[in-house]
C-alpha cells in the first residue's frame, strides 16, 4: 500500500526571524470543533473535562490541559486542539486540524508586529494572557490567541497560507527596520 | 543667515542635499526651508497660477508658498512643504511649477495678464466651442497650471499602516498637551501623545517663555523626558492627527523614513488609525497672515515663523527687518530679533497707543500698503498719519492675530462658533463626544492659560475614564497675553493675496460676491481659496471676512466652509499601505496548486482562488487543443481535477433535516443516509440563490456543496436564517471546505482508478450514482461521492489537505497508465456545458428556479425560503426566458456569450430581443459549438431558428434552439 505524504500549510513558507520576532509554524495534530446541541452545554463541557481535561472556556478565552487547548472561536462553537479527535456526545463535532494553518508569532516586538496586522486593542490590560479573538489578519479572517505576554498564535484558512506569511513578513521587516533606527 | 549661539539644529552634523541640482549644506535638524534660508535662498517656488516668486510664509505644516518636489525617478513625491521635509544627505529637491530655471519662469508671463486670470475667467474664457474643452483647453490650463508634476510609476518606497489604542489620546505637544499628557498619565492612564514635530514642545521651542522660571524649551525638555520613562505613555512625534471619525477613532499620518536616507524595509510613512477612550485636542492655533498689497513676496513671513527660524533653526530670514501688526504678542518677534543682535528697521503696528517691547522704532496706527523685489523683498512702502513712507528691509514679518485650531473639532459634522470678544472661531461646545479642546485651538492665548486648560481638560477625561486624578500643580507662567484688534486686508493699488497656494486674491472673493456667489461654500468654488493642499488653513478666515464685508453681513452670519479630513496632505499610498500587489487581497491556493504549476498549467482566478485553466501537453500550441484532448479524455477514459474550492458546510443536529429543507426548495429530510441529493437554494425574493449537492452522512449529519463563487455568501446566508428566522432548530455548521482536499474523478475508467487507492474497492452495488460515505484512501479516513458534472460516471473523493498534494499527485499518475489524467477549468466548462449543467452564468441572479426548468424542484408539501415569493405572477410561464440550448446552424460558426437572441426575420434591435446567450463552448464530443442561453417561451420552441446577434463584436450567427441537456439524456453513463 501507498503511503501518504503528509504537508503542513506554512510549509517552505515559515520560520520567518527579524530582530526580535520570530515567526514560526505550529503544526496542528487534530482540532475539532465543538458545538454543544440545544441545553447540552454544561454535559458537554464536563465530558470534555473527562476527555482533555479542561472545560468550555468563556467567550474570548482559551484553557490548556496536559492533553489539549481549547479556544473558543466563535458563537457557541469551541476549538478542541489535540493529539487524537474527541468523541463526546451531545455536540456537533467537525473536523477542523486541515482546514488552519497556525503561526505563532514571538518576540520583544511581536506586539508591534500584529499592530500592523490586527485591528484589535491589544495592550496586554485589554488582550490578556488567554485571551483569543476572532479578527482579521491584514485582509484575513483569523483566530488570534495571546499565550503569553509576547507570544501570540494565529490561524488563518490554510489556503491562505501564503498570504499570511507574505503580510507577517512584510509587517515584521518593516518593525524591525524602525527598530534599526 | 545663520545666527550663532540660537537653534535646536546640530550643528557638529553637516548634511549636504541637492536644490535644484546645486548642492546645499545644512545641519542635521533643519528643514529643507530653514537650510535654504540660511543660504539667503529665499526664492523656493512659484506660484500657481501667476507663477509669481514665491518663499516661505510659514514654519510649519501649514505652508502654502513653499512646496517642493522631493526625490527622483517614480520616488518622487509632489507638493512637499519645505517647512516640513528635513534634510538628509543625498537627499534631492527641485522646485516645481516652473518652466524653465526657477529665477526665469518662462510662465511668469501669466503675472502680466493677471487683470485677465482672475476668479471665474476660465469659464467665462472657453465657454466654446463646447468639444474644445476636453480635448484643447484643459490640457493646457492643466499644464500651465497646477502644482507638483505626477509620475507614472508605483513608488519603489514602502508605507505601512499601524492600529494603536490608548485611554488618552492627546494631540499636540505644546504646554496644553503636556499639561494634559502628564496628568492623565500619572493617574495611571494609557496616554498617547501626538505631536507634528520633531520634537515635543510646540511653539515653547520657537518662543522666549518662562516656565516654572525655567525656560520652555527646558520645561519640555523635563516633561518629554518623565513622559518617555513612564511604561504608559508613547510619544508619537513627526505624526499628525489627519480626521476624527465616530467613536474617537482617529486617523494619523507619521513620518517613518521620509527625513532619513532610504532603507530597504523602512516605511517612508505610516497611516495610523488610533482608538482612544477619550482625548484632549491641543493643536494650537495659526496665525494670521494680512491681506495688503504685494504680500507675497520671498522674505515676506508671518512673524512667529520668524521666531521659530531663529530659535528652533538658528537662522534669521533677514538682515534687516520689519514688522507689520496687530497685535502685542507680534512685538517679541522684533524684541528677539534684536536680542540676537539683528537690526530691526521698523516696527508697523495698525494700531494706536501700542506700547514698545524693545527699542526699535514703533509706526502707530500704520499700514503696508506695497512692496517691492523681484525675486525677494527689498523695500515696503508704509501709509500713516497721511502720509507714505518707504523703508528699506529684506524681511517682513506679519501677524495679523491667531487663529485657533479648531479643524478636527469639526471633522464629525460640527461648525466652530465666533466669539467676539476672542475676535476668532473656537470650538462649538461637545463637538466631538469625548475630545476636549485645551489651550491656544481653545482661545487660551497666555501660556498659563494654556497650562491650566491642559490639567483641566486631562481631569475631564480621567473623570470619564473613571480614573483619580493625581496631585499635579500647574507651574507659574505668563498669564499675558496681549491685546490685539482685527485687520483682514489693507486697501491700496495692486493685487493682496489672501491663499498663496491658489493664487487668490481679495479682488477674487470682491468679484464672487458682486457676480452673487454669496455663500462662504460657492465663493469657496468659484474662486479656488481654500482648495489648494493646505486647505486654506492660512486664509479660510480671512476670505469669509472680506466676503461677509462685501455682502454687508457679519462673520458669524457669512459663517465658514465644511472642515473635511484629512488635516494635511495624505498620500493615498499610506492609507492604503500593504494593500497593493500580493497585499491587495489574499491568494488562495488549493493542495494541488504546486503540482498543476508544475506541469504548465496557466491559472486563472475564481474569486480569490486559483485554479488551472487547462494542462498543455507537449505539441500544443493553443489553449483549445488542450481543452479538446482533455475533453476526450475523460468521455473516453478519466480524467482528474481538483474541485477543493466548492464549499464545503458541515451540518449537524437534530433538526438538521428540518433546517435544510427550510433553505432548500427541495426535500432533504427525506434523502437516506449514505445518499447525495442535488439541491437548488432560492433568496427570500424568488429568484436562484445557489445549487449544489448535499450529501447525508448520517441520521443527523449533512455536508453541503455549494459553488465556488457563493461558498461565502451561502455560509452567511445559513448563519442569517438560523440566528434570525429559525433560531428554535437545533442545528449547528462549521465550513469545511479547507479541511478536505477533493478530486473529481470521472470517466469510463473512474471506478477503476478510484478502486486503485481505496483500502475496500466499492462496486456499482456497493456505491450506486449518488453514493455516499466513508472510505479508507491509503490507510486514510476519506469520504467518497458518486456525484457527476459531466455526465460521466464520476466521483469525487476527499481526504484531509494535508494529504491532499500527495493523493493528487499519485491519482494523476495512475490516471495516466489509464489513458487518462488531469485536466482544467476549460474542459469541465465544457465537459458540463455539453451536459446541460448550469453555473452562475446562468443562475446570475436574475432568473428563477422555473426559468432553469427546475420549477417542480419547488417542493408543494413543505415552506422553504423563497417559496412564497417564487408564487407571484410573472415569475414563471411562457412569458419569461427560459433556459434553453442552442447549436449554429453551420457548427463553426462560434456562439458568443452575451450576445442577444432574435427571429430569424426581425431587426436586432432591443424591442425585437428574444433573450441572450449565457455560456458557449466548441464541442470536440458533437464537433459543433454549444450553448447555453434564456430565450422567451424558450422550452415551446425547440427546433426553432434564431439569430444570434453580438452588437459588441459585430457577428451573426443563425442557430437551432434545442434542449440545453446534449450529451446522455437519459443519464445511463453516470449511473453505469
Amino acid at each position: 500500500m501507498a503511503s501518504l505524504i503528509a504537508r503542513t500549510p506554512f510549509e517552505g513558507l515559515l520560520p520567518l526571524s527579524y530582530g526580535t520576532v520570530e515567526a514560526t509554524e505550529v503544526v496542528l495534530r487534530s482540532v475539532t470543533s465543538v458545538a454543544p446541541f440545544s441545553g447540552q452545554a454544561d454535559a458537554v463541557s464536563k465530558a470534555l473535562e473527562k476527555a482533555v481535561g479542561c472545560r468550555l472556556p468563556p467567550v474570548g478565552t482559551f484553557v490548556e490541559a496536559n492533553r489539549a487547548r481549547v479556544v473558543w472561536s466563535g458563537l457557541d462553537q469551541w476549538f478542541v486542539m489535540s493529539e487524537d479527535t474527541v468523541t463526546i456526545p451531545g455536540a456537533a463535532l467537525t473536523d477542523q486540524g486541515d482546514a488552519w494553518a497556525a503561526v505563532e508569532i514571538a518576540g520583544t516586538d511581536a506586539r508591534d508586529v500584529l499592530a500592523r496586522l490586527v485591528p484589535l486593542d491589544l495592550r496586554l490590560s485589554v488582550f490578556e494572557v488567554g485571551h483569543a479573538a476572532r479578527t482579521m489578519l491584514a485582509h484575513m479572517s483569523c483566530l488570534l490567541m495571546r499565550t503569553a505576554e509576547d507570544r501570540y498564535v494565529a490561524l488563518v484558512f490554510r489556503s491562505m497560507a501564503a498570504s499570511a506569511a507574505h503580510d507577517i513578513e512584510r509587517a515584521m521587516r518593516m518593525v524591525s527596520a524602525r527598530a534599526d533606527l | 543667515m545663520r545666527v550663532e549661539g540660537r537653534g535646536r539644529i546640530d550643528r557638529s552634523q553637516p548634511v549636504r542635499f541637492s536644490f535644484d541640482g546645486k548642492t546645499v549644506t545644512g545641519f542635521k535638524g533643519d528643514t529643507v526651508a530653514s537650510a535654504l534660508l540660511a543660504r539667503d535662498i529665499r526664492l523656493m517656488g512659484r506660484s500657481f497660477k501667476y507663477h509669481r516668486p514665491r518663499g516661505v510664509l510659514t514654519a510649519g505644516s501649514e505652508e502654502p508658498n513653499a512646496l517642493i518636489q522631493v526625490g527622483q525617478g517614480h520616488a518622487m513625491i509632489p507638493n512637499v512643504r519645505a517647512t516640513v521635509q528635513e534634510i538628509h544627505d543625498g537627499l534631492t529637491v527641485t522646485s516645481q511649477n516652473r518652466m524653465g530655471p526657477l529665477d526665469r519662469d518662462l510662465m511668469a508671463v501669466n503675472d502680466l495678464l493677471w487683470p485677465f486670470l482672475g476668479a471665474g475667467f476660465y469659464y467665462k474664457t472657453f465657454m466654446w466651442p463646447r468639444a474644445f474643452w476636453e480635448g484643447l483647453y484643459e490640457p493646457i490650463i492643466r499644464r500651465a497650471a497646477g502644482l507638483g508634476r505626477m509620475t507614472r510609476g508605483a513608488s519603489p518606497e514602502a508605507n505601512e499602516r499601524a492600529f494603536a489604542h490608548c485611554d488618552v489620546l492627546v494631540i499636540g505637544a505644546g504646554p496644553a498637551g503636556l499639561m494634559a499628557a502628564r496628568t492623565a498619565a500619572e493617574a495611571g492612564a494609557d496616554v498617547i501623545v501626538i505631536d507634528e514635530n520633531t520634537e515635543i514642545g510646540g511653539r515653547l521651542l520657537s518662543d522666549s517663555e518662562e516656565i516654572g522660571g525655567k525656560p520652555g524649551d527646558v520645561w519640555a525638555g523635563e516633561m518629554r523626558e518623565k513622559l518617555a520613562a513612564m511604561d504608559n505613555v508613547r510619544i508619537m512625534t513627526r505624526t499628525t492627527v489627519t480626521g476624527v471619525y465616530d467613536d474617537l477613532n482617529f486617523g494619523a499620518l507619521e513620518r517613518v523614513g521620509q527625513h532619513l536616507p532610504h532603507e530597504p524595509d523602512l516605511p517612508r510613512e505610516c497611516f495610523w488609525r488610533i482608538r482612544a477612550k477619550t482625548a484632549v485636542l491641543a493643536a494650537g492655533a495659526l496665525e494670521r497672515p494680512i491681506a495688503f498689497p504685494m504680500n507675497d513676496r520671498p522674505g515676506i513671513m508671518l512673524a512667529s515663523a520668524v521666531r521659530s527660524y531663529l530659535n528652533r533653526y538658528g537662522v534669521a530670514p533677514g538682515r534687516n527687518l520689519t514688522l507689520f501688526a496687530t497685535n502685542d504678542d507680534a512685538h517679541r518677534t522684533a524684541a528677539e530679533m534684536q536680542a540676537a543682535g539683528l537690526r530691526v528697521a521698523a516696527v508697523i503696528d495698525s494700531r494706536t497707543g501700542v506700547e514698545k517691547q524693545g527699542d526699535y522704532r514703533l509706526i502707530e496706527g500704520g499700514q503696508v500698503i506695497g512692496t517691492k523685489g523681484r525675486h525677494g523683498l527689498r523695500e515696503i512702502t508704509v501709509r500713516h498719519g497721511g502720509r507714505t513712507e518707504d523703508i528699506i528691509t529684506d524681511c517682513l514679518a506679519m501677524s495679523g492675530g491667531w487663529n485657533p485650531s479648531v479643524h478636527l473639532t469639526c471633522h464629525l459634522g460640527a461648525r466652530p462658533v465666533w466669539d467676539a470678544e476672542a475676535k476668532a472661531f473656537l470650538p462649538a461646545p461637545n463637538a466631538v463626544p469625548g475630545m476636549i479642546p485645551a489651550g491656544a485651538c481653545n482661545g487660551a492665548m497666555s501660556t498659563s492659560a494654556c497650562l491650566t486648560q491642559g490639567k483641566e481638560a486631562a481631569t475631564e477625561a480621567l473623570k470619564a475614564l473613571g480614573l483619580k486624578t493625581a496631585r499635579i500643580t500647574v507651574p507659574k507662567a505668563s498669564d499675558e497675553a496681549g491685546s490685539g484688534s482685527t485687520l483682514w486686508y489693507v486697501e491700496g493699488k495692486g493685487r493682496a493675496w489672501l491663499d498663496f497656494a491658489n493664487d487668490v486674491t481679495t479682488k477674487d472673493i470682491r468679484l464672487a460676491a458682486q457676480e452673487g456667489f454669496i455663500s462662504v461654500e460657492h465663493m469657496k468654488r468659484y474662486t479656488t481659496q481654500g482648495m489648494a493642499p493646505d486647505q486654506g488653513k492660512s486664509s479660510n478666515i480671512a476670505a469669509l471676512a472680506l466676503l461677509a464685508d462685501a455682502t454687508g453681513r457679519g462673520i458669524p452670519e457669512t459663517g465658514t466652509t465644511t472642515y473635511r479630513p484629512p488635516f494635511i496632505p495624505t498620500s493615498i499610498g499610506a492609507m492604503a499601505a500593504g494593500a497593493e500587489a500580493k497585499g491587495f487581497a489574499p491568494e488562495r491556493f488549493t493542495t494541488s496548486d504546486r503540482a498543476m504549476r508544475s506541469w504548465g498549467a496557466p491559472m486563472i482566478t475564481a474569486g480569490l482562488w486559483y485554479r488551472p485553466s487547462y494542462l498543455p501537453k507537449r505539441g500544443e500550441t493553443h489553449w483549445r487543443q488542450s481543452c479538446d484532448r482533455e475533453v476526450r479524455m475523460v468521455r473516453e477514459a478519466v480524467g482528474v481535477v481538483d474541485v477543493s474550492t466548492l464549499g464545503k458546510i458541515d451540518i449537524q443536529g437534530p433538526d438538521a433535516a428540518a433546517f435544510l429543507d427550510f433553505v432548500y426548495c427541495n426535500m432533504f429530510s427525506t434523502l437516506k443516509p449514505g445518499r447525495v441529493r442535488y439541491g437548488l437554494m432560492l433568496r427570500e425574493d424568488g429568484h436562484v440563490m445557489d445549487d449544489g449537492t448535499t450529501a447525508r452522512l448520517g441520521e443527523n449529519h449533512y455536508v453541503m456543496t455549494t459553488t465556488t463563487a457563493a461558498a461565502g455568501q451561502v455560509m452567511t446566508h445559513l448563519e442569517f436564517v438560523h440566528q434570525c428566522l429559525r433560531p428554535d432548530l437545533d442545528v449547528a455548521f462549521i465550513s469545511a471546505t479547507e479541511q478536505w482536499a477533493q478530486f473529481s474523478v470521472a470517466g469510463p475508467k473512474a471506478r477503476d482508478l478510484i478502486n486503485s487507492v481505496l483500502d475496500q474497492p466499492v462496486d456499482n452495488e456497493s456505491f450506486p450514482f449518488m453514493a455516499c460515505g466513508e472510505v479508507m484512501i491509503h490507510g486514510v479516513k476519506g469520504r467518497l461521492f458518486r456525484i457527476s458534472f459531466s455526465g460521466e460516471h464520476a466521483y469525487e473523493i476527499a481526504i484531509p489537505s494535508r494529504y491532499g498534494e500527495a493523493l493528487f499527485r499519485d491519482l494523476v499518475a495512475r490516471a495516466e497508465t489509464l489513458g487518462g489524467g488531469a485536466y482544467g477549468m476549460e474542459a469541465l466548462n465544457v465537459l458540463r456545458l455539453e451536459k446541460g449543467f448550469i453555473t452562475h452564468s446562468e443562475i446570475h441572479g436574475r432568473v428563477t428556479a422555473d426559468d432553469v426548468g427546475m420549477g417542480r424542484m419547488v417542493s408543494a408539501k413543505k415552506d422553504c425560503i423563497g417559496k412564497t415569493a417564487s408564487l407571484r405572477p410573472g415569475l414563471s410561464g411562457e412569458h419569461r426566458e427560459q433556459l434553453v440550448g442552442l447549436k449554429p446552424k453551420e457548427p463553426e460558426n462560434a456562439l458568443l456569450a452575451g450576445a442577444h437572441l432574435f427571429r430569424e426575420g426581425d431587426a436586432a434591435t432591443r424591442v425585437n430581443d428574444q433573450g441572450y446567450i449565457t455560456s458557449v463552448a466548441w464541442s470536440p464530443t458533437f464537433e459543433t459549438h454549444i450553448g447555453l442561453g434564456f430565450l422567451l417561451n424558450g422550452r415551446a420552441r425547440m427546433g426553432e431558428t434564431v439569430r444570434m446577434v453580438d452588437h459588441l463584436r459585430d457577428k451573426t450567427t443563425l442557430c437551432e434552439v434545442c434542449d440545453p441537456v446534449f450529451f446522455d439524456p437519459e443519464g445511463g453513463r453516470a449511473r453505469g
